[in-house]
């Protein structure tokens, strides 16, 4: 039992924590957060080339069939980057519904130029009602048309095509297609844009049933608390070099126990959350019947820790964490985003109890 | 990563489950909550089963009886007694911190004169330490040890001493040096608890129970072949055995977690509230999905950090995470077992009207000591503060 990265996992965090030094430092992440969809095609081209656009996806399709811990590290760096643009709505979301739901001549169509870096994409879930229950869908396509609103669609309008979440199926609606409107939406997180995307009869080709979509949803889950765990890890570093470097009353404010026991925290909830979230990818990896928990055992920490370590870290910094020029207020809105992505806290603790209160099946995993 | 046991690890648990099997009393009650001093005997016998069994001192080499096992193996060990609700062992401290530390510093004869009586139960060990002023701040400690011929003469206060009523012999930190700075003038004794001078009595604590004592020595007589380690380098000494506390410990915390929200979680099926089943209630089902997940990442945590210590060789500052992350979470664990239970949660042992003999109004009190003793949450901070973000010192 060996609950430590291997090399080759160590290598591909390494990797990725300097590419994305070198590719999307914050003055770069900040240009493309003042863009209209914050993509930028010579940047995708570098993802593709680092085979990130097919980390998780069989060869067969143009993918580089990495699991699913590889995947948690390659998004704990993004989320570290806070890298804009569409790579977590093309990748993880896109990428992870064409894999569970479609054909494979589907999937030689729409994920193949996916793992090549040649199209964008996102999922179209969330309706008015917010809710992130599949059960509380209105929309249902009709003759393979779709009409209704779908709100809350991350990176709409960077993407060549949607794939859409009706009742009745999962469905593919070109960008171009008849009836279909995006319209920004004005969100907390400069650096993950959303829209509304309205459909009216608007032609879709469908995928498949709904039913496989759960596992889907859970690595986009596991992903995106991934993403806080890198986030909460660069805020934490920049919070502690604050710390060791502003003085007051002729000290470095870190040699104060307030300041100190701020930063102690802040370490706690990032590891702890490191630890599930790398205990999810591990269990969705082995397809273990325990990984629908571990999934949001890991979602529900991150969601309240992410909260917590930026809140921490922005008081820490005294006026300085107030203001626009520092980078933490954008960790800190991304952090709120990501908190209601896929369910918050008090959804996702409602689910570990119908898992562990109702079936009473509490962890699989203890022998 | 790979969660799966490898083929040791397989071999060592499968040994050990079917000894168990045949091993482990019938008879034991885990929810009892008898005084600890009215089953010492039975306890000091399943001592000496186990260690016939070589299953003793798992963590210790094989030429002083354990059985080298790695810490996964150890972490092994621990999950597998609490699945079986195996007896706690009589010589707790013996095993765990003070019988590692010998083998560590100790010489061949130390070793010889008191291995094998720490794996038979025949003496049991008490630790030394904290003194009345010299609580977080351990090196300040006071009690003095002079030399007199071959012998150190011992004069002063211990206090918070597990197992001192029961204990035969104490590690003992005591000043050597008081011209020294404070960490260097220290050593670590072995002294026997029936040396004249040496008074214990107990310390009756919140939960109205004496699970410590307090030592008073007037010109206790040590012996010089009795000092562990070097004179005047017993900082290190005792440092070393506070690692094997902080590092060992939480291993087998997670299991006794997961009993109690697993009996939470039976009780909230029967008690109503607002006219159903407390299971049923959105708010109670929050709480107790919040504890049942925080068990869960207690035991990643802990995993992560035996892959790292295996890794790196040695116990670090990370210990002190696990330590803020039990200690805190049984507190909020105890006090929604409080939510739960209502009226009944205050019931004390013994009453005729409370729920699991009163095991939850002792253990909401007990909770109360886990964020204070073996350092307290705010030396963890401090300690996360200094020495894993390299924030300056703050005292």
């Amino acid at each position: 039992m060996q609950f430590g990265l291997n090399e080759s996992q160590e290598l591909l965090k390494d990797g990725a924590r300097k590419f994305f030094a070198g590719e999307c430092p914050s003055a770069e992440m900040r240009r493309l957060m003042e863009t209209d969809t914050a993509y930028d095609g010579a940047l995708w081209a570098k993802l593709t080339d680092q085979g990130y656009t097919g980390i998780i996806f069989p060869e067969e399709y143009g993918g580089v069939g990495l699991g699913m811990v590889e995947l948690m590290l390659l998004m704990e760096e993004t989320g570290r980057a806070l890298l804009p643009g569409p790579f977590f709505s093309t990748v993880v979301l896109a990428g992870s519904v064409l894999l569970a739901v479609s054909t494979p001549s589907q999937k030689k169509k729409y994920l193949e130029p996916i793992c090549k870096g040649k199209v964008r994409a996102t999922v179209a879930l969330l309706e008015a009602s917010a809710s992130w229950n599949t059960d509380d869908l209105r929309i249902s396509a009709a003759n393979g048309k779709l009409s209704g609103e779908k709100l809350f669609v991350t990176d709409a309008a960077a993407a060549d095509f949607l794939v859409v979440v009706a009742r009745n199926g999962v469905f593919v609606v070109d960008s171009k297609a008849r009836g279909l409107k995006i319209s920004p939406l004005s969100g907390m997180d400069l650096t993950r844009r959303l829209y509304a995307v309205e459909f009216s009869d608007t032609p879709g080709e469908e995928l498949g049933s709904i039913e496989a979509l759960p596992r889907a949803l859970d690595i986009a889950t596991a992903a995106v608390s991934a993403e806080l765990v890198g986030g909460m890890q660069r805020t934490l570093d920049i919070t502690v070099e604050y710390a060791k470097t502003r003085k007051q009353f002729g000290k470095p404010i870190g040699m104060f126990q307030a300041v100190q026991h701020h930063c102690a925290d802040m370490y706690l909830e990032t590891e702890s959350s490191r630890s599930a979230v790398y205990y999810a990818g591990w269990a969705l990896e082995e397809k273990s019947p325990d990984a629908p928990t571990a999934v949001s055992i890991a979602k529900m920490y991150a969601s309240d820790a992410a909260r917590s370590v930026g809140n921490r870290g922005i008081q820490v910094h005294g006026g300085m964490g107030f203001t626009w020029e520092n980078d933490l207020h954008l960790y800190y809105r991304r952090a709120k985003a990501s908190e209601t992505a896929f369910g918050d806290a008090t959804f996702h603790r409602e689910r570990i109890a119908s898992l562990v209160i109702d079936s009473g099946s509490v962890s699989a995993r203890t022998a | 990563m790979n969660l799966n046991l490898n083929a040791e690890e397989s071999t060592f648990r499968d040994e050990l489950r079917l000894w168990l099997a045949s091993n482990v009393p019938k008879d034991w009650n885990m929810w009892s909550e008898k005084p600890i001093e009215e089953s010492f005997a039975y306890l000091r016998a399943w001592q000496q089963k186990l260690h016939e069994g070589r299953w003793a001192a798992v963590s210790w080499p094989k030429e002083y009886g354990g059985r080298s096992a790695t810490l996964m193996q150890q972490a092994l060990f621990w999950e597998e007694m609490a699945r079986v609700e195996a007896p706690p062992m009589a010589n707790a401290l013996g095993l765990g911190l003070i019988g590692p530390t010998i083998i560590a510093f100790g010489t061949e004869a130390q070793r010889k004169r008191f291995i094998p009586k720490i794996l038979s139960a025949e003496e049991i060990w008490c630790q030394g330490f904290s003194e009345p002023n010299a609580g977080s701040d351990l090196a300040g400690l006071q009690m003095e040890a002079q030399l007199d011929g071959d012998h150190y003469v011992v004069n002063g206060q211990k206090v918070w001493t597990s197992y001192g009523w029961v204990g035969d012999w104490c590690e003992l930190v005591v000043r050597t040096d008081t011209n020294a700075a404070k960490h260097k003038g220290l050593t670590v004794l072995l002294v026997n608890m029936k040396s004249q001078g040496l008074e214990v009595r107990p310390l009756r604590q919140m939960t109205g129970e004496s699970e410590f004592s307090e030592l008073f020595f007037r010109d206790v007589r040590v012996p010089v072949e009795n000092i562990l380690g070097k004179v005047n380098d017993g900082w290190n000494v005792a440092m070393s055995t506070l690692m094997y506390e902080r590092g060992s410990y939480g291993a087998r915390l997670h299991l006794t977690f997961r009993r109690y929200i697993t009996r939470l979680i039976e009780l909230a099926r029967s008690i109503q509230r607002n006219g159903r089943p407390a299971a049923e209630d959105p708010v109670i089902r929050q709480k107790l999905a919040q504890c049942s997940a925080e068990i869960e990442i207690m035991r990643f945590n802990q995993m992560r950090a035996f892959s790292r210590v295996t890794a790196t060789g040695a116990p670090g500052p990370e210990g002190s995470l696990q330590k803020i992350f039990w200690s805190e979470l049984n507190q909020r664990l105890q006090q929604v077992a409080q939510e739960l239970l209502g009226a009944y949660g205050q019931l004390l042992c013994g009453d005729p009207h409370a729920i699991d003999q009163g095991i939850w109004s002792y253990a909401y009190l007990r909770t109360r000591g886990n964020t204070i003793e073996a350092g307290t949450s705010e030396v963890q901070r401090n300690i996360i503060g200094h020495f894993v973000l390299g924030l300056p010192r703050s005292y």
